[in-house]
């Protein structure tokens, strides 16, 4: 029976299509595309990561609206199309985001989605997407899984996933640190949290063999906020070095513990996405932390003077009166990557792009982003790399701004994986490969 | 002995906090049957008042470490101020239904206030380290420790005396009595039934916001703050014995010292342990450990 | 009673056949919401039999996350999609574990087997966090199901073969509900809740009669449970199984009104939609709409969505 009615919806839908494209005739100029961008709007994640994502993404969307991004970006529009932003909340729970990027893509019939910061949103919708068929930009989230379960069509991500966090922490702490000969780790109880743990213990097993991870290993839940006992058992830990993964709320919670614990006077602490707190806790951040900020954004790049970089650190200061965090690079990231491929894909076309287009645009894209060089460079030209950059947090006390020292920064093609390998199998083969 | 003293302490850190929040908890459920799910946002509250009031005041001038009367000033302000209009716009017109609709309205009331917060306060979290930091750390089993967080131990040592004291010495605390063993029963004897629920239920939410506000300082006080505590101070109670006072200071200490030892000894089990401790309880005493007496009626 | 026996089955039998022809026209979301909505609306049932015995449990989020989770499992670990192995596995899992839970929990009454039905669910919870296997707080995906051996190529197609088994099992599973209720067991609902002991002298076993209604409702849960997993196709402890899960699915029960085995079809409706659009244009405060929202019910509406209908289409409502 179902089937019967299958066919008769196809043949009904098939034909409102084809007026449709008739009506439509094929590459004419569009005026408006809708835009949903996604991140943490309540919850504890949403101060530190979900607002600066969106301010990133509001900026970046609103000045291509305007045409005032600086060259060679300066044209106006996505292929001349003003985009109409939606910004929607990620909280909830992954089963929750999922209905709602139905919603968005059926319902409210978005062009194009950009956005997520949670490793577990983007594992629950990667087959959802796939499913829908709309073009999906992840900005922010960081597991490898997304690429490594299956071969994606319609998922791109602008950034460098958690491989490249973690492979870029040990390089930094073997080389800057060479007495350290044993770690512990603090990472939260989920994909993100186990997937960096991991990642981080097998290099530093292939930098420093005979280096020894500590056998208790705290896995908190996520959101936990309070972490005195935690604190109290990484302080007993034999170890030289704690390694963390921690971000949003949870992040500055175990700063502020830790810190008048005396916990970083006594333990090298790495974390990897630290370069999102320096500018929230200001002077209150502990000097010395060495701080990721999962690339060569935020705090980390605060000083590098591109014509692109320039307009951004200011452009954001003066709308949002405070600097650009990492997640506001990544969301501005992930728009503009969509904004070269619409013009891109216009340009081949000759006129305004449909999905399909723009995607083959975006596919393998190289581009020049507001901090450095992306190259969507692996899993079939989905996956961008850039390159790497760690240091150890440092208030500077004259002008009243946390800033970093000891800056190094590494090669994409050293901390990610070459196309078609997955991480763990590339890290535990011994890093083959890897240019440095 | 390092680690024992460790994992001692934390376990009594942790202890007292749950002791704190979970203490108003079944403070209302003893007296007026009501399971108020909103005690999260009382807790949440507290710790947004505080926050902020530590703030404003520190932005004054005033000392760091004068910076924590601001505590109770917010704990006392939220527990009276939504306290009472929860009790008197809401509950109080609903004490003929059903207790298990009542708990459905808390519930409403915990996503009314949650949202709130939001409108309130903003999505950016807020610090007020400054006590914290001006109590310093000391060093004890061979680690730093927190002085702000070995005085939650005080203060709640300080809560439960005052609990006792005010149940069994005072006359306010025999009225309490006899509502909690027969309201039907009290309110024959000529007691003001209805003044004793509004007491409890501002002193319940207080306490509930004073756990908050003692927390605030030592992290970010973020939205979605309330809605870890309500499980973890339910499962105190549950363990405890529902509505038991007694009960809520034993719960928070079984609950607090098997975190700290998985903690330390299996990280792994750390959360799992406070819940498998409440289907232990459950399975063999399912009424809770100190479960108070209960008058049946036919 | 009389009035809705006349009318119940005829009406239900109504209302499956606009909802089949719908599911041709209805657009893609509207079908997601449905497909949510109805699998919401099962464990609504299952929770609408415990409250016209005067029981709400706080913690059915346990018997819908068992269902999610089973199916899930199935899925990942042994690759079995089939929705006849699937479901029914689901449901049998759900029963099985509510038989057992049923020896402790039907000596409780009012508030106290409301907090013991969320102690158990919460121990699922903390169970479920600390499962790395499970995906922890991430939960996984759940693979494409297949029907009777089909498995669709296009996933709209999916989409539309579960609404129209969605349809399927929400009528018979009424159906089921609305005869166990005119039964004497059933029967014996109100007047267990009104008096106990009355029920005990007649020569009926209260604590049987309600661990009957328990595992039904179990069932129930985990069946509603299972669909939602396959129609969301991905289970995580939060959405499924924390206590605000089993907040939002008493929340359901009470919108909808015990008036009718239609009632938590439609009222589950209501509720998708009111969350649906409150999220969409107030995404900073959609929790306050849905607050207010049951205020409000509870205050001015307490025989639910189903008590407004049957004023406006005149009917009597039965017995409330």
């Amino acid at each position: 029976m179902s089937k019967t009615w299958q066919t008769t919806k196809h043949v009904a839908l098939a034909a409102v299509a084809v007026s449709a494209v008739a009506l439509a005739g094929a590459a004419q100029a569009k005026e408006r595309i809708s835009i949903a961008v996604p991140s943490f709007l309540s919850g504890p994640a949403a101060g530190p990561f979900g607002v600066p994502s969106r301010n990133g993404a509001e900026l970046v969307i609103e000045s291509i609206n305007r045409g005032k991004l600086p060259a060679p970006y300066n044209t106006k529009g996505f292929a001349g199309a003003i985009a109409d932003p939606i910004y929607v909340d990620e909280s909830g729970g992954n089963t929750k985001q999922v209905a709602e990027y139905r919603n968005l893509v059926q319902k409210r019939n978005v062009d194009a989605v950009i956005g997520y910061i949670s490793s577990g949103s983007c594992a629950a919708l990667a087959p959802v997407v796939e499913e829908l068929k709309r073009l999906t930009i992840f900005t922010v989230c960081g597991t490898p899984r997304v690429f490594e379960e299956a071969s994606r069509t319609y998922i791109f991500r602008t950034m460098a996933h958690a491989t490249a966090d973690n492979v870029a922490a040990a390089h930094y702490v073997t080389t800057k640190f060479p007495e350290v000969n044993s770690y512990t780790g603090i990472n939260q109880n989920y994909a993100w949290g186990q997937d960096s743990w991991r990642d981080f213990n097998l290099t530093m097993q292939n930098l420093k063999p005979g280096s020894k991870a500590s056998a208790k290993l705290q896995f908190p839940k996520i959101f936990a906020g309070q972490y005195g006992s935690e604190i109290s058992a990484l302080s007993l830990d034999k170890s030289d070095l704690v390694h963390s993964s921690f971000w949003d709320g949870d992040l500055e919670s175990f700063i502020f513990q830790g810190a008048v614990r005396g916990l970083f006077k006594k333990k090298k602490v790495v974390f990897t996405v630290g370069g999102t707190a320096s500018y929230r806790l200001g002077k209150k951040m502990p000097d010395g932390i060495i701080l990721g900020a999962r690339g060569p954004y935020g705090v980390l790049v605060r000083d590098r003077k591109t014509a692109l970089n320039e307009w951004f650190i200011k452009a954001y200061k003066d709308r949002y009166g405070v600097f650009p965090s990492g997640p506001a690079y990544q969301y501005g990231q992930g728009v503009l990557a969509a904004k070269i491929a619409y013009d891109n894909a216009a340009k081949a076309a000759g006129g305004f792009p449909n999905q399909d287009q723009v995607m083959k645009a975006l596919t393998g894209l190289k581009f020049e982003s507001f901090s450095t060089n992306v190259d969507m460079a692996l899993a079939g030209g989905h996956q961008a790399i850039t390159e790497h950059v760690y240091g150890l947090s440092k208030y500077n006390a004259d002008t009243g701004e946390p800033g970093a020292s000891d800056v190094v920064f590494f090669k994409g093609t050293c901390v990610m994986p070459p196309d078609g390998v997955k991480s763990v199998d590339w890290i535990k083969g011994g890093m083959k490969g890897a240019k440095c | 002995m390092d680690l024992l003293i460790t994992i001692l302490l934390d376990g009594l850190e942790f202890s007292s906090y749950l002791f704190i929040v979970a203490v108003g908890l079944t403070l209302i459920f003893g007296v007026m049957k009501i399971l108020n799910v909103a005690h999260g946002s009382f807790y949440a509250w507290g710790a947004y008042a505080a926050a902020y009031l530590i703030g404003v005041v520190s932005n004054h001038g005033f000392t760091d470490l004068a910076t924590m009367a601001m505590i109770p000033v917010a704990a006392i302000g939220v527990g009276v101020v939504l306290g009472a209009i929860i009790e008197r716009t809401l509950l109080r017109h609903m004490y003929h239904l059903d207790e298990v609709i009542i708990v459905l309205a808390t519930f409403a009331t915990f996503l009314i206030l949650e949202d709130t917060i939001l409108l309130v306060f903003g999505v950016d979290p807020y610090f007020a380290y400054q006590p914290m930091a001006a109590l310093g750390n000391v060093e004890i089993g061979g680690i730093g420790r927190l002085v702000y967080g070995l005085s939650m131990i005080l203060l709640a040592l300080a809560v439960a005396v005052s609990l006792w004291f005010a149940l069994n010495r005072t006359r306010w605390g025999r009225l309490l009595k006899a509502v909690i063993h027969d309201r039907e029963m009290a309110s024959y004897l000529g007691i003001n039934v209805s003044r004793v629920y509004i007491v409890t239920f501002v002193i319940g939410a207080m306490l509930g916001a004073l756990g908050g506000a003692y927390v605030a300082p030592t992290v970010s006080v973020a939205p979605g703050f309330g809605v870890e505590v309500i499980v973890l101070s339910f499962a105190v109670v549950v363990i405890g014995g529902m509505g038991s006072i007694p009960g809520a200071l034993i719960g928070a200490m079984v609950v607090g010292m098997a975190r700290a030892i998985a903690v330390h000894q299996f990280p792994e089990l750390e959360l799992f342990v406070v819940y498998a401790v409440m289907a232990v309880v459950l399975v063999f005493r399912p009424e809770g450990l100190f479960a108070p007496a209960k008058a049946r009626k036919i | 009673m009389t009035a809705s026996r006349d009318w119940t089955i005829p009406g239900l039998t109504i209302g499956l056949v606009v909802m089949l022809v719908a599911g041709v026209v209805l657009p893609d979301w509207l079908l997601n919401i449905l497909n949510i909505s109805f699998s919401r609306a099962l464990a609504v049932l299952g929770l609408m039999v415990l409250w016209r015995t005067g029981l709400i449990s706080f913690g059915h989020a346990f018997y819908y996350g068992l269902g999610a989770y089973t199916v899930a499992i199935l899925g990942k670990e042994l690759g079995v999609s089939e929705i006849l192995v699937t479901v029914p596995a689901a449901m049998l899992v759900a029963s099985t574990v509510g038989f057992f839970l049923g020896f402790i929990i039907r000596r409780y009454r009012d508030i106290f087997f409301a907090m013991l039905s969320l102690a158990f669910s919460m121990v699922l919870y903390g169970i479920l966090v600390k499962t790395e296997a499970l995906g922890s707080t991430d939960g996984f995906s759940v693979p494409t199901p297949s029907f009777l051996g089909f498995g669709a190529e296009e996933a709209a197609d999916n989409k539309i073969v579960l609404y129209f088994v969605l349809c399927g099992i929400g009528y018979g599973a009424a159906l089921l509900v609305h005869r166990y209720l005119q039964s004497t067991l059933g029967n014996l609902s109100t007047a267990i809740r009104d008096n106990e002991i009355r029920v005990e002298y007649l020569g009926y076993s209260v604590a049987h009669a309600i661990h009957v209604k328990y595992v039904m409702s179990a069932a129930l849960a985990g069946l509603g449970g299972a669909i939602l997993a396959i129609s969301l196709s991905q289970v995580d402890p939060d959405s499924m199984v924390n206590w605000t899960i089993s907040g939002e699915l008493v929340f359901v029960t009470i919108l909808s009104g015990p008036g009718s085995v239609a009632a938590p079809f439609i009222g589950s409706v209501v509720f998708e939609l009111i969350r649906t659009y409150a999220f969409e244009w107030l995404p900073h405060a959609w929790q306050l709409i849905v607050g207010a929202t049951l205020l409000a019910i509870i205050f001015f509406l307490p025989g639910g969505v189903w008590s407004l209908l049957a004023r406006i289409f005149g009917r009597k409502e039965g017995e409330r």
